[in-house]
């Protein structure tokens, strides 16, 4: 729903270019960039609001890979710096590595990740599999769904992970293509707003000369399983952190896109359809519809996979007679999706006792339409009734390539 | 007259071997730079013999992250350090060995001197993986005997002469690449000094021999540090934009039958059939040096 406040605000840009916006106004003093499709957008609108000289106190590196993209960051955030960088598929699998240092080391580095699917074979498209394989990273994961939303939780991510008692880093997660490269209606982030909502970054540990530390010191199996223990504590954190931080952006800004979760026509839902991501407009389309026709089917947004909000996802599904759960990613060798096992995994030890199927789909960036949609909606009513007949599966699989 | 010992940046007690190349390395390059600095210290046996948590031997601010980083981590360290606008007189230093800086980091550190960061670069050449136990890399020279280019009936080591280090780096247009060894102290803390005092992306490449992996007694580094500088193996020279600018020069260089003698990774070249001429090659080398780089 759009506040009629904001109506007038509106402008109709690149979605790329609105995240760019937005960490503009993020006050970052490190970007680094690094080419790749269909990020390339918002480290090149980045650039040019450096060359008009709108990103006051900013260092804009063009490394020479996503590696050292995200190196230069951790480098940048031991001294004190606010950082920022965007990447996706490939580039983000060539960061892995460091994917952990940076949060194991601590530093809430924040990055946009414009969602693409993996190589081989190579496609430039969207789905998920590029941050899924990251989840393990220690890395604050926050999934948007439309270019609002995408351009509101920077400010958002780094108020979560710059908190002193988390100090973690994350990623925003855009689909690629579908959010990067639309041009949609939204309304710009002003200045003076996020400067109101973001407090300066000021780490408690600093690389200075002044009051030497050491940062990346080794650890033996006597000390290193704390550091594990800490971090996921630190994870742990995010959770109430999250939700804060949206009502408060909400306060601030008149905007709210759901905390670790949003439910749509949730309340009284029968199926509830499960998902992440930009996918979820085109699946309110489809309750809609059935809505109409007095179907009781509600939507659960999946906004934070990282941290996984297990009370959250069982107090939103446990009236409902069947849950879908809709994954643009597959983990090769269980037949499912993660958000899938996950979601399965939260109910195990728990009270709720609902049937639950999963559907991977969208991979590499293949259209998931209405009429797919409502054939999920149909398989999960007969599995409620029923019972499971197939607990996962492939939508819309074209039998004759195979 | 007094003489004041100078002020050590890295504190004994670390668990380097006795008789450590790194920990010469690490001490003359902070003897260069003074404790204004900020050291970005790439994964190796300096890190982990520095830094058992919660202890620590830096006495100035000291960061690891991984292997292959060093230079991006420093690129940003400096790039922040503008931003903020605390740059003004400090330091940036990268430590690394022979693996993180020729092999696995080389992508790393050509960007970094491609992108023109202020910092210095400081390459402590051990000549092989010593960490991971004394396994080839491209600063291994020509028939040294590793755990992954053993000499044996059909090998005499390592088959591949060093990779020329200061010549890629000086390459990239940087304004001082010198060369140096452990076994000059006063050398490598003149040169590291100078190298942080330019403005610009600066690279100073240590020789730096390895008790442990070269197997020598532990109260031979530096000897055996100085008869590489003296046989012309190891040549020591000043670049400034690509160019040689100064060269130490030795006047009656040994035989580098001297120098392989006293390693257990060259004794193979004594005993075995064909060794001799093995032997007359690794001296053509220290000729041609001796001759290129006008070290007589």
């Amino acid at each position: 729903m759009i506040n009629p406040a904001d109506k007038e605000k509106m402008v109709v840009v690149e979605g790329s270019y609105a995240v760019a916006h937005s960490a503009k106004t993020c006050h970052p003093n490190v970007i680094s960039a690094y080419p790749i499709t269909p990020q390339t957008h918002i480290v090149e609108n980045l650039a040019q609001f450096i060359a008009d000289g709108k990103i006051p106190n900013c260092e804009y590196l063009n490394v020479e890979s996503e590696f050292s993209a995200i190196s230069s960051l951790i480098g940048a955030a031991a001294v004190g710096a606010r950082t920022y960088s965007a990447t996706t598929s490939q580039g983000l699998l060539l960061m892995h590595e460091a994917l952990f240092n940076a949060s194991g080391m601590r530093f809430p580095i924040i990055m946009t990740v414009t969602n693409r699917a993996v190589s081989a074979p190579i496609n430039i498209w969207n789905d998920h599999q590029d941050a899924i394989a990251q989840r393990d990273t220690g890395w604050i994961q926050l999934y948007v769904e439309d270019v609002q939303e995408a351009s509101d939780t920077l400010p958002q991510i780094y108020k979560i992970a710059e908190d002193h008692e988390i100090m973690l880093p994350g990623m925003v997660c855009m689909d690629g293509y579908i959010l990067s490269h639309v041009y949609e209606p939204v309304v710009l982030l002003e200045q003076n707003l996020v400067d109101n909502f973001l407090p300066p970054f000021h780490p408690e540990n600093v690389l200075d000369p002044e009051d030497p530390k050491t940062f990346g010191a080794f650890a033996t199996p006597d000390t290193y399983e704390e550091f594990r223990y800490l971090q996921e504590q630190a994870m742990q954190k995010t959770l109430p952190k999250i939700e804060a931080v949206a009502k408060e952006f909400e306060e601030v800004f008149g905007r709210f896109h759901g905390g670790l979760v949003d439910g749509y026509m949730i309340e009284d839902a029968e199926i509830v359809i499960m998902g992440m991501g930009s996918v979820l407009g085109t699946v309110k389309d489809v309750v809609d519809q059935y809505r109409a026709k007095g179907e009781k089917i509600g939507v659960l947004k999946v906004r934070s996979f990282r941290p996984f909000p297990k009370e959250q996802i069982l107090e939103s599904i446990q009236n409902a007679h069947a849950v879908v759960v809709l994954d643009k990613n597959i983990s090769i060798g269980t037949n499912e999706g993660a958000l899938f096992t996950e979601t399965k995994s939260c109910l195990y030890n728990s009270k709720v006792r609902i049937p639950l199927v999963g559907y991977t789909l969208g991979h590499g960036g293949r259209d998931i339409r209405i009429e797919s949609i409502v054939k999920v909606v149909e398989g999960t009513k007969a599995a409620a009734k029923t019972g499971i007949m197939v607990e996962s599966q492939f939508l819309d699989l074209k039998e004759e390539l195979l | 007259m007094t003489k004041i010992a100078p002020k050590m940046y890295l504190s004994s007690g670390h668990s380097g071997c006795a008789g450590c190349c790194d920990a010469f390395a690490a001490k003359f390059t902070l003897m260069g730079t003074g404790p204004n600095c900020i050291v970005v210290n790439p994964t190796g046996c300096l890190e982990v013999m520095s830094t058992p948590f919660p202890l620590s031997s830096w006495k100035v601010p000291w960061i690891h992250s991984l292997f292959e980083n060093g230079s991006a981590v420093a690129s940003g360290v400096e790039a922040a350090l503008k931003a903020l606008g605390k740059k003004n007189d400090i330091k940036v230093i990268a430590i690394g060995g022979d693996g993180s800086t020729m092999d696995i980091g080389i992508g790393a550190i050509s960007g970094a001197f491609e992108r023109g960061h202020d910092f210095t670069y400081v390459c402590m050449d051990n000549e092989a993986y010593m960490n991971t136990g004394i396994q080839r890399s491209s600063g291994t020279p020509y028939d040294a005997s590793t755990t992954t280019s053993p000499a044996g009936k059909f090998s005499f080591g390592n088959p591949r002469p060093k990779k020329n280090m200061p010549a890629i780096i000086a390459a990239h247009g940087s304004p001082y690449v010198a060369t140096t060894s452990i076994g000059f102290p006063r050398d490598m803390i003149r040169k590291v000094k100078k190298a942080t005092e330019i403005v610009g992306p600066t690279y100073i490449h240590s020789h730096a021999p390895c008790t442990t992996g070269w197997g020598f007694d532990t109260s031979k580094t530096l000897e055996i540090a100085k008869l590489a500088v003296e046989t012309g193996l190891w040549p020591m020279y000043e670049m400034e934009y690509g160019e040689i600018m100064q060269v130490r020069r030795i006047k009656d260089p040994r035989p580098v039958e001297e120098y392989l003698r006293t390693q257990k990774r060259f004794k193979h070249l004594f005993t075995m059939e064909g060794g001799e001429k093995e032997i007359q090659k690794i001296q053509d080398s220290a000729d041609w040096n001796i001759k290129h780089y006008g070290l007589k």
